[in-house]
């Protein structure tokens, strides 16, 4: 109790110290430059200066915020990139020498390839399919619903359920894995799944697609639903099938969504780490840039340097997709 | 939305695909709920589709110690029941681990020296010895019975207690909460100057926001992790502080919930918010007044994907707040007995379900608001 009771008044300190920030900002500033009475005048003038301030009231604490937590830290990477384990001492390009001479960074990078280009497809792929088909079903929300649970559920816990999922029992005892349970009762040979090289990897992709299948429905349906239905009724009228309509009417239109979902969960997959870590602590052949970069952070005391220049390949591989959103957002503003 | 999907044959097909595509979505969780409220010694020997099914499991029990031997003509026996009053036939019994399955039920075994062991289906055994009893321990009785199913909440009380589940969930929500109103405070006042206040330099920091968007935690973590290093010890607090974490998650949180407030704040009809201009309200009063109750939609989408994010986050959890268990959020526990308890299904079970719980509560409850959020803010 003595937990909850402090644990709430820290909530409540925090926020309000938050929310009195802005009432007291703009109090002070109205009490400063009092627009509301006096010589013409006077008041034009403090309208001015107010206006002009005030946005950056509005804005300050998130400028603060994004500044320290987001842009500062990206800068300051790049420069411990060249210092080493504890940012101290200058070492020149030798923590991208060791990266690019080190087994653990291929293999990382060639697991991270293998995630980029599966999970995506695959999520985006399966969610298009589930989009399309629940559609035309009476029972679709509910289905739609239960195929988008899983994006609650944070990665650790769905490594436990998958975890279970892949357990495997030695001897002849019964497998309380269901993919084994499966395997056995089609009259294979159990096996430990998560330790199979290169397959493992796989396995722990199929976690992630579970998860993100639903998120990819979720925008492909909305974005499905707002194809002119004339469209598809010409192509009815012209005898197209179920088939050529979905592929040669429907995708088309909706290019634009497909791509924004799978950069969306390119990113995502990028900065996985969570299942990696749960699921093998990267044993096997399964490390990944993001979990690798973790480890040198902590492990053995931590190294600064080499975990920075890991954090800044990942940048690299999101930099595109980050032009691409920009262009996208301004050519939008400019639309508007 | 297409006339003739009653028409095509396929309509069967894509009942059948959809309905098996559900099944595969629902279930490992369904697995996970079902094993986690079964008995534990049933839960590690059958799979949990065999939940409602009596299964069949090889058991070792100690009989009663000797002093409850009571003498019978010239012999002594221990009488006693295995399953001590729960359900349960037993089909095989042994007296030794070697051979568990050694005598048929309801047969008299000939153990050494003249004892004899017999086991009823019931789980009634009588040890019975031509001399009396001796030691302080009852012989172990290797018995293989059929179970029927038993389910229990003995595994969420187990972690919720012993396991430090129940302290990591007021964790999770000490985080989680001011976590989440935080950053709407903040990205709303953002958000609003963004889209209807003047000011140089307003379409740089629009861009800004959304190439920050993308950028990768990875990137953040080692100078944010030196410079609160530097700050605990300056203020001589230590690091891993909640304010610490409620920051960073507000910082990160931040790009997207100014890209999401912006996008629907600047969409409100303009004559609002110029006629609440020209009749002399400041900025501060069209925002209180008008501007926050309109945005309820999107402050709410926004609310549940910080709070479902913060709730499931690991990593900002395990730099920020260190792995103590005075601080262990529940993801971080949850990894944590992973690795200690890796073999032990009904802890993982029940305290997967503990962490999962709040969220797919809040994802039922609101999902309207968050395939909301979902369709305005898929950039991120």
């Amino acid at each position: 109790m003595g937990q909850l009771a402090s644990a709430l008044v820290t909530m409540i300190l925090g926020v309000m110290g938050c929310a009195a920030y802005f009432y007291g900002s703009n109090f002070l500033l109205d009490k400063l430059f009092p627009t509301k009475s006096g010589a013409a005048a006077v008041v034009a003038r403090n309208l001015r200066v107010a206006n002009n301030i005030r946005p950056w009231l509005f804005l300050g604490p998130a400028v603060l915020l994004l500044t320290f937590y987001l842009f500062y830290p990206v800068i300051d990477s790049i420069r411990l990139s060249f210092y080493g384990r504890s940012g101290e001492e200058f070492v020149g390009l030798a923590n991208y020498k060791w990266l690019f001479g080190s087994d653990e960074f291929y293999e990382s990078f060639r697991n991270n390839m293998l995630w980029l280009i599966v999970v995506p497809t695959a999520a985006t792929f399966f969610g298009l399919i589930i989009a399309t088909m629940t559609d035309r079903i009476w029972w679709g929300n509910i289905a739609k619903s239960l195929i988008f649970m899983p994006m609650a559920i944070s990665f650790v816990g769905a490594s436990v359920i998958w975890k279970f999922i892949y357990d495997f029992r030695t001897g002849g005892e019964d497998q309380i894995g269901l993919l084994n349970a499966l395997v056995v009762f089609f009259g294979g040979e159990p096996q430990t799944w998560l330790t199979i090289p290169i397959w493992n990897n796989f396995f722990l992709m199929v976690i992630l697609i579970w998860i993100q299948t639903g998120f990819a429905m979720v925008i492909l349906s909305a974005a499905l639903r707002g194809i002119p239905d004339e469209t598809i009724e010409a192509a009815v009228l012209d005898g197209a099938n179920g088939f050529q309509i979905f592929y040669k009417i429907m995708v088309p239109q909706i290019w634009g969504t497909i791509a924004v979902v799978w950069t969306t969960i390119t990113i995502l997959v990028l900065k996985v780490f969570d299942i990696v870590l749960a699921m093998t602590n990267a044993q096997w052949g399964t490390q990944v840039l993001a979990n690798q970069m973790f480890s040198w952070m902590f492990n053995g005391g931590g190294d600064f340097g080499r975990g920075a220049v890991i954090a800044l390949v990942i940048m690299v591989l999101v930099i595109p997709i980050m032009v691409w959103n920009i262009r996208r957002a301004n050519a939008e503003m400019e639309g508007r | 939305m297409i006339t003739s999907s009653k028409r095509t044959p396929l309509t069967f097909l894509v009942h059948a695909t959809v309905l098996f595509l559900v099944i595969i979505w629902t279930i490992p969780t369904a697995g996970l709920f079902i094993s986690s409220i079964r008995d534990k010694n049933q839960l590690s020997t059958s799979g949990w589709w065999t939940a409602l099914a009596t299964s069949e499991q090889r058991l070792v029990a100690r009989a009663h110690e000797p002093k409850k031997q009571v003498q019978e003509g010239d012999r002594f026996v221990i009488r006693g029941n295995l399953f001590e009053g729960a359900p349960g036939v037993i089909t095989q019994f042994g007296s030794s681990s070697l051979r568990p399955d050694e005598f048929e039920v309801g047969t008299v075994a000939e153990l050494k020296k003249g004892e004899t062991l017999q086991v009823m289906e019931n789980g009634d055994y009588a040890f019975s010895s031509p001399v009396e009893w001796k030691g302080s321990r009852g012989d172990r009785i290797f018995y293989t019975a059929e179970i029927p199913p038993r389910f229990t909440l003995e595994n969420y009380r187990e972690v919720l207690n012993a396991e430090g589940l129940g302290k990591s969930f007021i964790n999770s929500l000490t985080v989680t909460i001011p976590a989440t109103i935080i950053p709407i405070l903040v990205a709303a006042f953002a958000a609003y100057a963004l889209a209807w206040m003047r000011f140089p330099g307003r379409a740089l920091l629009v861009a800004a926001v959304v190439g920050l968007l993308v950028v990768p935690l990875q990137m953040s973590l080692i100078p944010l992790l030196k410079t609160y290093n530097l700050i605990g010890e300056f203020f001589g607090v230590g690091s891993k502080t909640y304010v610490g974490i409620w920051l960073a998650h507000t910082g990160f949180g931040l790009p997207l919930a100014i890209y999401l407030l912006r996008n629907y704040i600047v969409g409100l009809p303009r004559e609002i918010i110029e006629s609440a201009r020209v009749d002399g309200a400041s900025d501060f009063d069209i925002f209180r007044k008008i501007v926050l109750p309109l945005s309820f939609p999107a402050l709410a989408s926004f609310a549940i994907f910080q709070f479902l994010w913060v709730w499931n986050d690991l990593l900002i959890a395990m730099v920020f707040l260190g792995n103590d268990a005075e601080h262990m959020v529940l993801t971080g526990q949850l990894r944590e007995l992973l690795g200690s308890r890796g073999g032990n299904w009904e802890i993982l079970t029940a305290s997967a379900f503990i962490t999962i719980i709040i969220p797919l509560c809040v994802f039922f409850g609101l999902q309207r608001y968050l395939v909301r959020g979902l369709l305005a803010g898929s950039v991120k």
